[in-house]
């Protein structure tokens, strides 16, 4: 065979529609048929330093996963992937590979990089299809308990990881689903939710026991956990779910939503479906989102598949400082968003009836770089102007859940609420209490949650399988 | 799932049901709430827990057939099982040994009362209860109230049972006949519990209110369930129910329970037809 000629771009993924989809909440992408992935797959150099799996927070073989995928070993590449990532269906749709394994790719340095998340999500997707099952025979039991706090992509990591060395785990999640945020955040049309209940399913398989309507620091304290029920290590991965608000006036109007709640309505309580389902969706003419993020991104998305004829997101800076991925945000403008830029909300304006009826806003400049290296916006006097809508959706960031912090005083906590726990094995200062995600590191990534999962389970095992407590710190492992 | 062990009408369109739910018995203290679905696809409903038995393992919560959702619950039976109960929620009442207390419940606020003056008579509180309803057949709980309160007024709008008027002017009665009370709890709908606080504003009495504003998870997840409490932002799931009633922006609160309102009607009125076309009472 002739040498191939390098092929410089990614193939693209097939996509819906922009006009259609931005009504509808099917999923956006619509992943590669199997040529196409074996085409892109056959881009990789398989170099020799392969720089792409320092770039994976989990550590996936890359190279190996890709070579397979070009010599159609889907098998195999699904237990590559499986090795090292429980949850590949979820991380190929909703990881930042731009900045991580992508970044790093040696092709892309001179081109584009090899597309190496749309290629995990197409490997997933096609062990699904054919039911492949990720068959390594579980470790013997070993008799220790473990209670995992939290279903979001760190407590699901923890108790896979536990559960495949034999480990007999319980999940405590408050909410009546699991999944944390890939349930109740990221919207349908970004990740359907039967991914989600099917990687929830191979947990249960293993033997997990899922225990929702359980919140702890109200139905058991962490202590109680040990206590009352016996576990011997206990894993905190409560998220980062407290919404922020601002200061201003008007906040408290109806029509003025956290980003939480706007995506819990639509996605956990299937809002969309009302009055088929019972809870009501927040069903706006002209919405109007504040924040840059991936959370804002979402939140203006779903306003527009509920119905919204003018949907605005608000940023404070600019474009190019925005935290959200770059694809979201090109998805949100094919679809019909109206990005307004440096700007920012001063006040909310109510009808006769305490309902939104505009936001006042500010523009802003960009100044000199702050602590985070972005350049802060810095309000411009006199140009305020009035935006007329009826629903604001601030996705402005989010604190540390106090349920948890307040019932369990022995565990220490930073200024902001969030867990101080070692960051290479999840410890905390409470003895057999270990914790990651973004309860310990404030709102990041789910691989990010998830790598501090994996890594916490090791710590885990390590200390069940010590040879006693006494005497032992977990900070020691 | 959990189990209705028992179902009991107490009032017109108001139930009392007891259900299996173990752990939350056994953690829950006077105050605190639970949420509960009863089917897939239904509202995360919150209940305060009426009372408990934790030799049966079940909590108590009364229901008042309002919307669909409580009136989904309202037609289940004992035997039922709910698909889930979340709890308990919320914090504790600020219960206090010894205390003289007057507690107020209107309508179907005598449900959330009635625990809290179990919880001051514990303490060997002095408790007087008042409760009151638009006319006799919708004052419950007496019974029960009057087997642990050291007294107990019984007002209706019409005369029909009790003495006739409204909560706030026995409570005005009771004061002015000379009962002294260290606080006052209150609890039904928002115009009554306004109505207590500016009773007890003047006299610089503390006022205990239980809100219940429009809810979603119940965790402190959302905001939504958010009031102006002295003039700072409280989110009543995690940091209440109970709030200091001469501090609470009642306006803001009442505008902000209307916020679906014809959502509401819209999914009760399709409940109702679709009960009436398979032949069961709407
Ligand atoms: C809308 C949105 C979009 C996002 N998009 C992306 C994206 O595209 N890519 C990406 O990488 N990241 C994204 N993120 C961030 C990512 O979802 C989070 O970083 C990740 O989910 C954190 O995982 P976690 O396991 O720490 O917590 P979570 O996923 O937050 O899960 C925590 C779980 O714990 C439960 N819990 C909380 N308190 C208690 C308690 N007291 N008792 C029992 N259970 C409790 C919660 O109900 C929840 O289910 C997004 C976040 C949001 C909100
Ligand atoms: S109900 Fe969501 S924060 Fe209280």
């Amino acid at each position: 065979m002739a040498k191939k000629i390098l092929q410089k771009t990614k193939n693209p993924m097939p996509l819906q529609d922009p006009v259609e989809r931005a009504r509808n909440f099917e999923e956006v992408a619509l992943g590669y048929p199997v040529d196409l992935a074996v085409l892109e797959a056959q881009r990789c150099i398989q170099c020799k330093n392969e720089p792409c799996i320092a770039g994976c927070p989990v550590e996936i073989d890359i190279p190996e996963f890709i070579r397979q995928v070009a010599e159609r070993d889907f098998e195999g590449a699904f237990r590559t992937l499986m090795d090292r990532n429980v949850l590949p269906a979820v991380c190929g749709r909703v990881c930042p590979q731009e900045e991580q394994c992508e970044a790093r790719c040696t092709l892309g340095v001179k081109f584009e990089p090899v597309a190496i998340g749309r290629l995990e999500r197409f490997v997933a997707d096609y062990a699904n299809l054919v039911k492949f099952t990720d068959d390594t025979p579980p470790q013997p039991p070993t008799g220790h308990r473990v209670a995992v706090v939290g279903s979001g992509p760190a407590g699901l990591t923890v108790a896979a990881d536990l559960a495949k060395l034999g480990h007999q785990v319980t999940i405590f999640e408050a909410l009546h689903k699991a999944g944390g945020v890939l349930v109740y955040g990221i919207p349908e049309f970004r990740l359907p939710k039967s991914i989600v209940e099917r990687e929830i399913d191979g947990l249960r398989r293993l033997g997990v026991e899922i225990r929702t309507n359980h919140v702890i620091g109200q139905t058991f304290t962490v202590d109680e956990l040990f206590t009352e029920l016996g576990f011997e290590a206990v894993f905190i991965g409560t998220g980062a779910g407290l919404p922020s608000f601002p200061r201003i006036p008007g906040i408290n109007l109806i029509g003025v939503y956290s980003a939480n709640e706007y995506l819990t309505r639509s996605n956990l309580m299937k809002a969309y479906l009302f009055p088929a389902t019972d809870t009501p969706a927040i069903r706006g003419r002209r919405v109007a989102v504040i924040g840059g993020g991936n959370t804002a991104m979402d939140a203006v998305r779903t306003s527009l598949r509920l119905g919204a004829e003018h949907a605005y997101l608000i940023y404070r800076r600019t474009r190019k400082e925005m935290p959200a991925r770059a694809e979201e945000i090109e998805h949100a403008e094919e679809e019909g968003v109206e990005i307004i830029m440096l700007a920012a909300p001063t006040a909310i304006l109510a009808d006769e009836r305490a309902r939104v009826r505009a936001v006042r806003c500010i523009r802003m400049e960009l100044g000199e770089p702050d602590a985070s290296g972005r350049r802060s916006p810095v309000p411009q006097a006199g140009s305020e102007f009035d935006l007329d809508v009826d629903i604001v959706v601030f996705a402005i960031g989010q604190g540390a859940n106090p349920l948890i912090r307040n019932t369990t005083p022995d565990l220490p906590v930073n200024k902001w609420g969030n867990i101080i726990a070692d960051e290479g094995t999840g410890a905390t200062q409470k003895a057999g209490v270990f914790a990651g995600g973004d309860i310990v590191t404030g709102g990041a990534t789910v691989i990010s949650a998830m790598g501090a999962g994996r890594r916490a389970a090791r710590a885990i095992d390590a200390y069940l399988r010590a040879p006693s407590s006494d005497g032992f710190s977990p900070t020691d492992v | 799932m959990p189990r209705i062990l028992s179902k009991e009408i107490l009032a017109p369109d108001v139930v009392r049901f007891w259900i299996e739910s173990p752990h939350i018995a056994r953690k829950r203290k006077p105050g605190q709430f639970v949420i509960l679905r009863t089917a897939e696809g239904g509202e995360r409903i919150p209940l305060t827990i009426a009372d408990v038995d934790r030799a049966r393992g079940a909590v108590s919560v009364i229901v008042q057939g309002v919307g669909k959702s409580t009136r989904q619950l309202n037609a289940m039976d004992a035997g039922d099982e709910v698909l889930d109960v979340a709890g308990p929620l919320g914090r504790p009442t600020d219960l206090h040994p010894g205390r003289r207390v007057c507690c107020v419940g209107g309508g179907i606020g005598a449900a959330v009362v009635y625990p809290i003056a179990c919880g001051f008579k514990a303490l060997h509180g002095r408790v007087v209860a008042i409760i009151g309803g638009r006319t006799k057949d919708l004052v419950i709980l007496e019974r029960e109230l009057r087997e642990v309160a050291d007294r107990v007024v019984v007002t209706t709008d019409d005369g029909s049972h009790g003495t006739k008027g409204l909560v706030t002017d026995a409570l005005q009665a009771l004061l002015a006949e000379g009962e002294v009370f260290d606080e006052v709890v209150a609890v039904g709908p928002l115009p009554m519990m306004r109505a207590v606080v500016e009773v007890t504003r003047p006299l610089g009495l503390r006022t205990t209110v239980s809100l219940n504003p429009i809810m979603l998870d119940g965790t402190g997840m959302c905001g939504g369930c958010r009031v102006s409490v002295g003039g700072e932002q409280k989110y009543v799931c995690v940091d209440g129910p109970e709030f200091d009633g001469h501090q609470v922006d009642f306006e803001e609160l009442s505008a902000r329970l209307g916020a679906y309102r014809e959502d509401e009607a819209a999914s009760l009125l399709l409940y109702e037809r679709e009960r009436l076309a398979a032949g069961e009472p709407a």
